[in-house]
């Protein structure tokens, strides 16, 4: 499902060049639950970003879902990253200026989706996560559990094949966390979507198929 | 989507209220002065009571002679206005009428200060005035240089009270007697070429019909049959004026024309170095500040709003915003604050003209916003919001994904 094929990020500023990431290779099976670890600063977050599309790599290849990302527009990567992709951050980044439901539908906006279907599958994806109740609340009004819930539905609402989970529980108490893990589990097995997630958390990963580890920019397990 | 934007942009706004009133006072306040600014100048500009007929009217409103070592430059005599503008062939009437000439009178134990003009026949029938009480002057009056007079409504009222009829009462000005013939609604101040109080037969002024002077009181209106006649009226006169001997050999050009009524307006007094580019330089000017000045203001406050919105727009653009539609997300945005401070600019526009028109500031002079002021307004909100929208959605749309997320 996803190839890494001797991926290289180099940062550079006017003075300092810094190697972020060096020579990762690396196959994602579909239907894969993978964990990244590693110390802080490893690169684990970078290598993350470039499966997501979030960022490029300074070398190397990638393909998703068989398809070699090269050298496409800026256009031709969103329609990419909404048809396939779905995300969940560390700190939830959700809409504060928006209630749950609309934040659940913001990949569906850019499908083009009506909005009678976009609130059916919205409402779907919160069902999924145990939210139906607070489908007209906004994110301020809901606890880190409950805001990373929905970031989840947010992450599932429009079925990609891929989910990127950066740290989902990674501002969450220990309960809360095994409650994500645990929804995670169950979108991997029953729907087959694969998941690749970065975490610090021995436990969590121990939970998945397979872990990687990183060290200083280069794949040490 | 467009739903989504709204809500959006509703949010936005009540979340930072300070820039929000900021953002709506900058927009509303250059609104309501443009609309305002529009007002007034469509008001000159414009068919005003009782000059209704400008499409096809041309205005003449003086000749200019000058030398090496002279000018002279005033309205035209009566036989210049004789020789050279009745006898015009184009156009279908011809009024002329003197400058207006202010003087006291005293009646019933009252100062009472008039103004009046001396008029031909056919300014009656080319400017469309309300008669209240009575009828205009007939041309047999003209002719045997009767003393009559049509008078305005605020004359009436001063002179004579109100609830009278003044028609066939005798009423003092310059030292004469005339007996009032009709009763006109007033004329507002901005009608400058027409307004007065007091409207008499140019025959009773006894100016001298003959001799070759060109220079005397008198400016006159050309009316054509149709709009398309303008340009032969236009044509006709500048034929007559070039074949012109200046009157004096101190002089070496004679200049005179016949304009639309807007260059009328900018060129009287000013034959020869006409204002209307410097009118126009100006006007376009100062509207070019009113909406530049406020769209920097804008668009640093946007650029400020959108920063603080990176986390969202990374979000947008993880899930498949492109660009592009950030860019048209965040315009539409804009666009939206800013017809919500056109609404507003509107009201303190009305507000405005509303304190105007009550403090009479120019006599019998009512502005009011219409159909092309507004249509103004709508349009400057439009472009306010795309210009002061476009250039900080444009940077944040370029700002990387990674980065946005962090900030």
């Amino acid at each position: 499902m996803i190839k890494l094929h001797n991926i290289e990020k180099v940062y550079r500023t006017d003075t300092i060049e810094t190697l972020a990431l060096s020579g990762i290779t690396l196959d994602v099976q579909q239907g894969e639950f993978l964990s990244v670890m590693g110390p802080s600063g490893c690169g684990k977050s970078t290598l993350l970003n470039i499966m997501g599309l979030l960022d490029e790599p300074s070398k190397g290849e990638l393909t998703i879902a068989g398809q070699k990302i090269d050298r496409l527009s800026d256009q031709q990567l969103a329609h990419f990253r909404n048809k396939r992709l779905g995300f969940i951050f560390q700190s939830y980044h959700l809409i504060n200026d928006l209630h749950v439901l609309d934040n659940v539908e913001l990949p569906l906006l850019y499908r083009k989706v009506g909005a009678k279907e976009r609130r059916r599958l919205a409402t779907r994806a919160l069902e999924k996560v145990g939210l139906s109740n607070r489908l007209k609340h906004f994110p301020t009004q809901l606890s880190g559990g409950q805001k990373q819930r929905v970031a989840i539905a947010r992450a599932i609402v429009g079925e990609p094949e891929i989910i990127l989970a950066d740290e989902p529980t990674g501002n969450l108490d220990s309960a809360m966390g095994n409650e994500i893990m645990d929804i995670l589990l169950q979108l991997n097995s029953r729907d087959n979507t694969t998941i690749v997630m970065v975490t610090h958390d021995e436990q969590m990963a121990k939970k998945t198929h397979r872990l990687v580890r990183l060290f200083d920019g280069t794949q040490v397990q | 989507m467009l739903k989504n934007y709204f809500k959006i942009a509703i949010a936005i706004l009540r979340r930072r209220k300070f820039f929000t009133f900021v953002s709506l006072f900058g927009i509303s306040f250059t609104l309501a002065t443009l609309l305002v600014l529009t007002a007034f100048i469509e008001k000159i500009v414009n068919d005003d009571y009782p000059d209704r007929k400008r499409a096809r009217s041309l205005y003449l409103t003086g000749v200019e002679e000058n030398g090496p070592q002279m000018m002279s430059s005033s309205s035209f005599s009566l036989s210049y206005v004789n020789r050279y503008i009745k006898t015009l062939k184009t156009p279908v009437n011809v009024a002329y009428y003197t400058g207006r000439v202010g003087t006291n009178t005293y009646h019933a134990g009252k100062k009472i200060g008039i103004s009046f003009r001396y008029v031909n026949g056919s300014y009656w029938d080319i400017l469309e005035f309300d008669f209240l009480e009575g009828r205009p002057f007939t041309a047999t009056e003209v002719g045997n240089r009767e003393k009559v007079a049509v008078i305005t409504q605020g004359l009436k009222r001063k002179y004579f009270g109100e609830n009278v009829n003044a028609v066939g009462q005798m009423i003092e000005a310059d030292n004469q007697l005339f007996r009032v013939c009709g009763v006109v609604k007033d004329v507002p101040a901005t009608t400058y070429m027409f307004n007065s109080d007091m409207y008499i037969p140019y025959t009773v002024a006894g100016n001298s019909e003959t001799g070759k002077d060109f220079h005397g009181e008198y400016c006159a209106v050309l009316l054509g049959a149709a709009k398309s006649d303008l340009k032969a009226m236009q044509t006709e006169y500048d034929n007559v004026v070039r074949r012109l001997q200046p009157s004096d050999k101190g002089y070496t050009r004679v200049l005179s024309y016949a304009d639309v009524y807007a260059d009328a307006y900018l060129r009287t007094g000013n034959m020869s170095k006409p204002l209307k580019r410097w009118v126009y330089s100006i006007i376009g000017g100062f509207v070019f500040l009113l909406l530049f000045l406020p769209s920097v203001n804008l668009v640093n406050i946007n650029l400020t709003r959108i920063m603080e919105r990176s986390s969202e727009i990374a979000v947008r653009k993880a899930f498949g915003a492109s660009s592009n539609t950030l860019v048209y997300q965040f315009v539409v945005e804009n666009i939206i604050l800013t017809l919500l401070g056109g609404l507003v600019g509107v009201v303190l526009a009305m507000v405005m003209l509303w304190i105007f028109n009550s403090a009479a500031i120019f006599d019998n002079v009512r502005l009011q916003l219409n159909p092309v002021v507004l249509g103004v307004g709508l349009i400057a909100c439009f472009v306010f919001g795309f210009i002061s929208g476009v250039y900080p959605a444009w940077r944040m749309s370029r700002m990387t994904i990674v980065k946005a997320l962090k900030a």
